[in-house]
């Protein structure tokens, strides 16, 4: 079966092909794109199915055996990762077609397909270098994503970003090397094969490249120290790409779980979890810094990109915590928090279009077209977001504190997470009063209302139904909690149990010639 | 032989951190080359240094020199020198757009700003007036 393979080379052909439709104009790489996405919403309904029984898929590149060949390995963790990336890509990207974002540079369906290329590999490979390799597709893919459209702020914003990747790119090598030059390899299980039978004198280098790599990924997931590039360059790039970001930082937190959690394990003797504190301690201080800085925003977009933090943050708490209720609590988490931010870096599109000249500042402006229905998904998305009841952010809120009881930092988690979402809660709702209340009265609004009204934009219907498509996933999410949480539940004692993914890993054996 | 090699490696990684930290983008993008630099020789070191021994499958020979560093570090180097030329690019274009080579700050640089509004001291400002009329003549 090739299935593990097809969601990391279906984006990478439908890239090339896009790349040759260019000739053809815009229409036929908005069609070839979509066909493509849709086909990994397919694709990644077949991993969910495949991977439910609970064994890992291995395949293998080249027919390698693994601890020599590249493997990618499917479980429930990897297809979950993929599909929410599917769907937000899907949201994405109709959200570019309807608002012609796609229009304002060359290449965006390309860079598009590659960076979706990039996500879907990072997800499924078993193999460290090979991470490496994808992260950088998916970072140039990025880069390209990010400075698309141009713009002063948008040069700076990428220039930042670009360099800090670099810095994390040389990390990322030196921790790769210095864990083989100890190790012998790079196969993920195998690297915790060998780490559970490491001599004494070698366990504190490898203890300082595995901390090496936590700072790697940390820039991806963006952990207190290092979560500074992330709301610069989140608030000043296109909205579609803005909301397909929010799985980036996601894709740090997985790598986090991966590589961290198989290979530093319960099994790994004196290194085992010797890196969870440093995890739950900064995701405790990034919530708390988060928290202040969705107050202190003074644009939309700026407070939309640190409630995307705080969530990381959230989330680096739950897996800080260490045991199989808080890594389920995590995932599903995950789901929510990916989906609900990309939807709100879209909703803040539409009201900085709607808000004509005042875009998404926030001073008192005049009303804008369309106000009761952007309003009233402005209040459904904070409410997800913030975690009030009755929707998908206060269920996964729960799942992650009481999760957290147990544990011997509990009094600190509960304080943090509820003082911080308090705050959060509060400061929505300033915001939202300030844009859909507190508005300028028409009357006023002589001269001037005539440029303002002629800048402002309505809300496009195709980019509205992007958002509540998105913002539906949140009430699903509740309805259907039974089933997700049961899946996730299975996915995180499958991540835990990292014996069986050593051994499906290694035991896999090379297909015969002329067999399928 | 090694104390040369993890000399090299220091010296290089330690010249491209300082690069790194400076505050105009030409330095940093050196800074970063040389940190590429120190980590490909880090990459290929980690396969332990033999000498006068194949890589590849050779019947003759008594014991081999490790091939996967090697094919790490090819990688390693392409990515970086693709990487370097982007961010050539969009240090070239963000001197185009922003007005100045720094790193951060839309702001003009201090030798940017028309004379009357720098930070400078007297005779700072009728240097750089010397200097000015000097290259106008």
């Amino acid at each position: 079966m090739h299935l593990a393979a097809w969601p990391v080379f279906l984006p990478l052909i439908a890239g090339f092909i896009v790349l040759f439709a260019k000739a053809k104009g815009l229409l036929w790489q908005r069609v070839i794109n979509l066909l493509a996405v849709s086909g990994l919403i397919i694709l990644s309904v077949a991993l969910i199915k495949e991977s439910s029984s609970g064994a890992h898929q291995v395949y293998l590149l080249g027919n390698w055996v693994a601890p020599f060949g590249i493997v990618l390995v499917l479980d429930q963790l990897s297809a979950l990762m993929v599909a929410i990336t599917s769907v937000l890509a899907l949201a994405a990207l109709a959200y570019a077609i309807a608002t012609d974002t796609d229009a304002n540079g060359a290449h965006f369906h390309v860079m598009f397909l590659i960076l979706l290329f990039g996500l879907n590999g990072a997800f499924l490979t078993g193999d460290l270098f090979n991470l490496f390799v994808f992260f950088e597709v998916l970072l140039l893919a990025s880069y390209g994503l990010l400075l698309h459209g141009g713009g002063r702020l948008r040069t700076k914003a990428g220039l930042h970003y670009v360099i800090i990747n670099m810095v994390g790119a040389t990390l990322f090598l030196f921790a790769v090397g210095a864990l083989y030059g100890i190790l012998g390899t790079l196969n993920i299980a195998d690297m915790a094969a060998k780490v559970a039978v490491l001599p004494e004198q070698d366990s504190a280098l490898v203890a300082a490249a595995g901390l090496l790599l936590l700072v790697v990924f940390g820039i991806k997931a963006a952990l207190f120290p290092l979560y500074l590039w992330m709301p610069i360059a989140y608030s000043n790039t296109a909205a579609p790409v803005a909301a397909l970001f929010a799985i980036m930082t996601k894709v740090g937190l997985y790598a986090i779980i991966r590589v961290h959690g198989t290979i530093f394990g319960d099994d790994a003797g004196s290194l085992a979890n010797y890196y969870m504190p440093w995890l739950l301690g900064l995701g405790l201080l990034t919530l708390m810094l988060a928290a202040f800085a969705v107050m202190a925003s003074t644009k939309l977009r700026e407070q939309v990109a640190y409630l995307v933090l705080a969530s990381v943050a959230i989330l680096l708490i739950a897996v800080g915590l260490n045991n199989l209720l808080a890594l389920s609590a995590s995932l599903y988490y995950i789901i929510h928090s990916t989906l609900i931010a990309g939807g709100l870096f879209l909703l803040a599109d539409i009201i900085s279009r709607g808000r004509g000249s005042f875009e998404d500042r926030f001073e008192t402006g005049y009303a804008m077209p369309g106000a009761i229905l952007i309003g009233a998904m402005f209040m459904f998305g904070a409410v997800a977001i913030t975690g009030i009841p009755p929707l998908s952010g206060f269920f996964g809120k729960v799942l992650i504190l009481s999760a957290s009881l147990d544990h011997e930092w509990s009094g600190l988690v509960l304080g943090v997470v509820l003082v911080a979402s308090f705050l959060m809660i509060i400061t929505m709702a300033r915001t939202g009063s300030l844009l859909f209340y507190n508005v300028l009265p028409a009357s006023e609004t002589d001269t001037t209302s005539a440029d303002n009204d002629a800048s402002s934009e309505a809300p496009n219907r195709i980019s509205v139904i992007a958002v509540i498509s998105l913002f539906a996933m949140s009430p699903l999410m509740v309805l259907f909690a039974q089933p997700i949480t049961a899946f996730t539940e299975s996915a995180a004692k499958q991540q835990l149990d990292s014996k069986r993914y050593i051994e499906s890993v290694l035991s896999k054996q090379a297909v015969e010639a002329g067999k399928e | 032989m090694e104390w040369l090699l993890a000399l090299v490696i220091g010296v290089l990684t330690a010249t491209g951190v300082y690069l790194t930290l400076r505050a105009r983008t030409f330095p940093v993008v050196l800074g970063l080359t040389l940190l590429a630099y120190g980590v490909n020789v880090f990459l290929f070191a980690m396969g332990r240094l033999t000498i006068g021994y194949p890589a590849v499958i050779d019947p003759a020979a008594e014991t081999y020199s490790d091939p996967l560093p090697q094919a790490l570090v090819l990688t390693a180097i392409v990515i970086a020198f693709g990487m370097t030329a982007f961010l050539i690019v969009l240090a070239l274009k963000a001197r185009g757009e922003l007005g100045n080579d720094h790193v951060d700050g839309l702001d003009l640089a201090e030798d940017e700003l028309p004379l009357e509004k720098r930070n400078y001291t007297k005779e700072q400002k009728q240097h750089s007036k010397l200097i000015q009329q000097e290259s106008k003549e």
